[in-house]
């Protein structure tokens, strides 16, 4: 009966990913996307989307998940850095569109 | 305090145009406020206009009617000088009623 | 500074009438807002020939005839009487210490909406009609309004509405800092932003007259002409500051404090490339 149990323990353990992802990694992951975000924000080029997903990985890394959480603050480090790149480029392309 | 009916009635020959525009939040009940709380349903239920004591044109106004609704139409049979009553009841029991002279 | 930039544009007026700087070159460093705005109206008239010039102020209305009909019998009955008539009281209340906005415009603010904005040389810096409002209320004591919101909207309905039919007369000083403004507004009009990648010139240069779902979009010519609106899909009166605001948002970006600089440039590049054209605020749109 206690083998079946330790079996059965090893099993799940087994089927677990190799290693969880930990609060201290979702909060490492967090502040990248946060600097990144904050850049924009001196740039004045901040986006909705890059908000509504720091905040997606906020709510999930209180529900533990924190998994989804780094996911979240990935794609969050993500759009951040294509809006940095959006006020860097336009900064001369703006002129390409200028009616003259 | 001021009606909420606006109105110009114009003759034309035997043609009158009416045109109204009624203040009123008309709302639909679905909608939330700030708080998250919904505010209530407020619209007209019904708008009459009456001419010499005969309904000219009557509606039945609900949830998808807009805020502040405005009205146009035609009607035959009256004149210049003629008094047109125009009337609205809402879905709370409030009303409010004008009378136009018909231009 | 002066100097280099008078060198600059008469160099650059040299090459022009030498004919070397060819059609489509990059634009001159020198800014020439007096030649920016003919070349800008150029555009709109060339895209648009039976348009008359003054029609461009009605947006979307100058753009479809089916929509034009249904605007012009609602005109009759517009839907911004009522804040136009909370702004005629509004603008007539005296403040607590007794003075009014009156007091605070030139003709007593009627019949001068189509100053603003106008550059400050002694603080340097554009000064819009809803920010003079909130000035002349704070030097009386009084709360600023929200520049987003009912109340600012019904003081500039009625405010535009005293100057219905004036032309656009926005200044541009010999003062390189105006320059400045007027080229920030500018480079704001054409950059993209958000995440839909959309600058303002996006729809209102590249697609006037064109869809964007259900709505027709309005030249940039004479676009704040007709400000503030009444917009049916806001059931409610909106000013400028509140329009730039939703635009942003509207383009996934996050929008900047109403009356911000960017955002006072954007309006004075905008009303001084509509120089001329006639006020018709308020206006109502869908």
């Amino acid at each position: 009966m206690r083998r079946m149990a330790l079996v059965a323990s090893l099993l799940v353990a087994a089927a677990m990913p190799a290693r969880a992802a930990s609060e201290a990694d979702f909060k490492a992951a967090y502040a990248i996307a946060e600097a990144a975000e904050k850049e924009a924000g001196s740039l004045r080029n901040q986006w909705v989307t890059t908000e509504a997903t720091l905040s997606a990985a906020r709510k999930a890394a209180e529900k533990g998940d924190f998994d989804g959480a780094i996911a979240s603050a990935k794609e969050a480090e993500a759009l951040a850095r294509a809006s940095i790149f959006q006020a860097t480029s336009e900064k001369e392309r703006w002129k390409d569109a200028e009616i003259r | 305090m001021a009606s909420t009916i606006r109105v110009r009635a114009i003759a034309n020959g035997d043609t009158t145009e009416v045109q109204t525009l009624i203040q009123h939040p008309m709302d639909s009940g679905f909608v939330k406020d700030a708080q998250g709380q919904v505010i209530p349903a407020r619209f007209i239920q019904q708008v009459t206009f009456e001419h010499k004591g005969k309904s000219v044109f009557v509606a039945d106004w609900g949830p998808a009617v807009a805020k502040d609704p405005y009205v146009k139409f035609a009607f035959k049979g009256a004149a210049k000088g003629d008094e047109l009553k125009i009337g609205w009841v809402d879905n709370k029991g409030a009303s409010d009623s004008t009378t136009a002279k018909i231009q | 500074m002066r100097v280099v930039v008078a060198f600059l544009s008469a160099l650059v007026t040299a090459a022009l009438a030498a004919g070397v700087i060819a059609q489509g070159a990059p634009a001159s460093d020198a800014p020439d807002p007096a030649a920016d705005a003919r070349a800008f109206r150029d555009y709109f008239v060339k895209k648009f020939p039976k348009s008359k010039l003054e029609d461009f102020v009605n947006g979307p209305y100058s753009m479809n005839e089916d929509m034009r009909r249904q605007w012009q019998g609602k005109e009759e009955f517009p839907p911004y009487e009522f804040a136009l008539e909370a702004g005629k009281e509004m603008f007539t209340k005296p403040f607590k210490n007794g003075k009014t906005y009156a007091d605070c415009f030139e003709n007593g603010g009627v019949g001068v909406r189509q100053n603003f904005p106008y550059f400050d040389a002694r603080q340097g810096e554009v000064v819009t009609l809803e920010l003079a409002l909130n000035r002349c209320r704070s030097a009386n004591g009084e709360e600023p309004l929200s520049y987003v919101k009912d109340d600012m909207a019904s003081l500039t309905a009625y405010m535009a509405f005293t100057s219905r039919g004036k032309p656009f007369d926005i200044k541009m000083p010999d003062d390189p800092r105006a320059r400045a403004a007027y080229e920030n507004g500018k480079r704001y009009f054409y950059t993209r932003r958000g995440q839909l990648n959309f600058s303002c010139a996006s729809c209102h240069v590249q697609s006037p007259g064109e869809r964007l779902r259900a709505e027709i979009l309005a030249p940039a010519l004479g676009i704040l002409n007709a400000m503030p609106i009444y917009r049916s899909e806001w059931a409610g009166m909106g000013t400028i500051s509140r329009r730039f605001v939703t635009c942003n948002s509207q383009t996934r970006a996050i929008p900047e404090e109403p009356q911000s600089e960017d955002y006072r440039d954007l309006e004075y590049f905008l009303s001084y490339v509509s120089n001329g054209l006639p006020i018709s605020g308020p206006g109502a749109r869908p």
